[in-house]
């Protein structure tokens, strides 16, 4: 197993009169000094994901002078996404993130020599984009991303600096060390697929990737100058409405199939089967295993039973505060989570008619119903979303 | 009596509860108490009777499962909370 030491020889470059006067605060710190400058310069960080924590990390990274960095994003810039990624604008929508990213960080820096891989990461690709990099930030948004960054970055010996966030949780740590332990020591099994919402799901708040993608940033900072204590072997969770820290201790597993004295993992595997969720939303997984199909109605369809005057329950499966931000007449609101505590309130006689905010809970739901018998559960193909853009332009779609 | 925190993901499961006021003397108790609190918790817990794999209980800052597991002790003042795997970025 390589061993990853960030070993980066400050000698290897120089640093211009017009990046002296740029770099001036650092070069003032004994801790950083002319040295720790050259090594930033000469160090090479690859962010995988140029979202919610892509954002911040690598605008500091370019901002304090990182010479190399990678930007890993398939992905491009929708409204939805400006809540919380500042890196890109409103000038950018519908542009390719890693573009978007690109004009922000050089004029930020123009010194930076950036690199761009608008292809989502994949087993196929993972080895070879990572193989160039000293370090890896990982600020990817699935389980499947985050299993593959973290084996890839123990088979190339590389340091993981990961970080993670849900509605106003973040997990911060460094991963990869020889000594230390790796995502699947803490992790070793991902949760069951529709266990834990994913953000676009469950929601996160704007300010909380900037929170903890400064602290990736911070790290990765640290472990290229090689000073101060990495956050190795613990983790530090951040609670933003206590507004609490917290470190726990994560200890090696002997018996990790990665990183452990045996490992069992020897080459980069399928991670979207062993999470049982697609990576990205360009993913063919699940596609021919998908879930049971469902019986559906078009929102056209729906809207010409509610003028023809059919009989119908309309079931809302959103959470409560969703349906704050947009309505259309459901006979009860039901939450997805507690739904199967609630059978007796739905009638089995009359189509029910099920809904959420895109489709995919409420389909969730239709199966569920089927197997506990309701025969004319039915779900609305698109969501209220699609209630909203194709009947009824005066709601908003969120 | 100990307490437990409660990740955000699980929260829908607790009436929006973050910390718990719990009793027993191992992991597995205090679980079980948990859960007799909170019904709706258990599947999300527990797969059957044994806890899901990718759950884990800390106590202060150690993770049980480098204990002694669901036998772990716990103190009458013990700290305890679940970490939950996140992904979102
Ligand atoms: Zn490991």
């Amino acid at each position: 197993m390589a061993v990853p030491v960030v070993t980066i020889d400050p000698a290897a470059v120089k640093l211009s009169r017009e990046e002296v006067l740029r770099y001036s605060r650092h070069l003032i710190m004994p801790e950083v000094g002319m040295a720790g400058q050259q090594k930033l310069k000469a160090a090479r960080v690859l962010l995988i994901g140029t979202g919610g924590l892509g954002s911040p990390t690598s605008i500091y990274l370019a901002a304090a002078g990182v010479g190399t960095i990678g930007l890993v994003d398939y992905d491009t810039v929708d409204e939805s996404n400006l809540q919380r990624q500042i890196i890109h604008g409103t000038k950018d929508l519908g542009k390719p993130k890693v573009e978007s990213a690109q004009e922000t960080l050089l004029d930020i820096n123009p010194y930076l020599n950036l690199k761009l891989y608008n292809v989502p990461f994949t087993s196929h690709n993972a080895l070879e984009i990572i193989r160039d990099y000293d370090i890896v930030v990982d600020g990817t948004d699935n389980f499947p991303t985050r299993y593959l960054v973290n084996d890839a970055c123990v088979m190339l010996g590389k340091y993981n600096v990961y970080g993670s966030i849900f509605r106003f949780e973040g997990q911060v740590s460094i991963f990869g060390d020889p000594d230390g332990p790796c995502y699947r020591c803490m992790f070793p099994s991902p949760p069951p697929p529709g266990l834990v919402p994913s953000c676009a799901e469950g929601g996160v708040l704007g300010i909380l990737p900037g929170t903890i993608g400064t602290l990736q940033a911070t790290e990765a900072i640290k472990l290229i100058l090689g000073i101060g204590k990495p956050l190795i072997g613990r983790m530090l969770l951040y609670d933003a409405l206590d507004m609490a820290w917290d470190t726990i201790k994560i200890r090696k597993n002997p018996t990790c199939p990665i990183c452990g004295e045996h490992p069992t993992l020897t080459e980069l595997i399928d991670y979207e089967q062993f999470c049982g969720v697609p990576a990205h939303d360009r993913s063919s997984y699940g596609e021919d295993q998908a879930k049971r199909p469902v019986p559906a109605i078009s929102v056209r369809e729906f809207a010409g039973w509610r003028s023809s005057g059919q009989a119908f329950f309309l079931l809302d499966v959103r959470d409560p505060h969703e349906a704050e931000i947009s309505q259309m007449g459901a006979d009860a609101l039901i939450p997805k989570n507690v739904v199967r505590q609630r059978l007796n309130e739905l009638p089995r006689d009359l189509p029910l008619v099920v809904y959420c905010r895109s489709g995919a809970r409420s389909a969730d739901v239709v199966r569920w119903l089927e197997d506990e018998g309701f025969t004319k559960a039915v779900n609305l193909a698109g969501g209220i979303n699609a209630w909203a853009r194709e009947v009824d332009p005066s709601l908003p779609t969120y | 009596m100990a307490n437990i925190k409660i990740p955000t993901p699980l929260r829908a499961y607790t009436s929006g509860q973050s910390v718990i006021a719990v009793s027993g003397g191992t992991v597995a108790e205090v679980l079980e108490d948990l859960t007799a609190q909170y019904p709706d918790l258990r599947p999300h817990i527990y797969d059957g009777d044994q806890l899901r794999s990718f759950v884990n209980v800390f106590i202060g800052e150690e993770n049980a499962r480098d204990q002694h597991g669901m036998a772990t002790p716990v103190a009458e003042d013990a700290q305890l909370r679940i970490i939950p795997s996140i992904a979102g970025g």
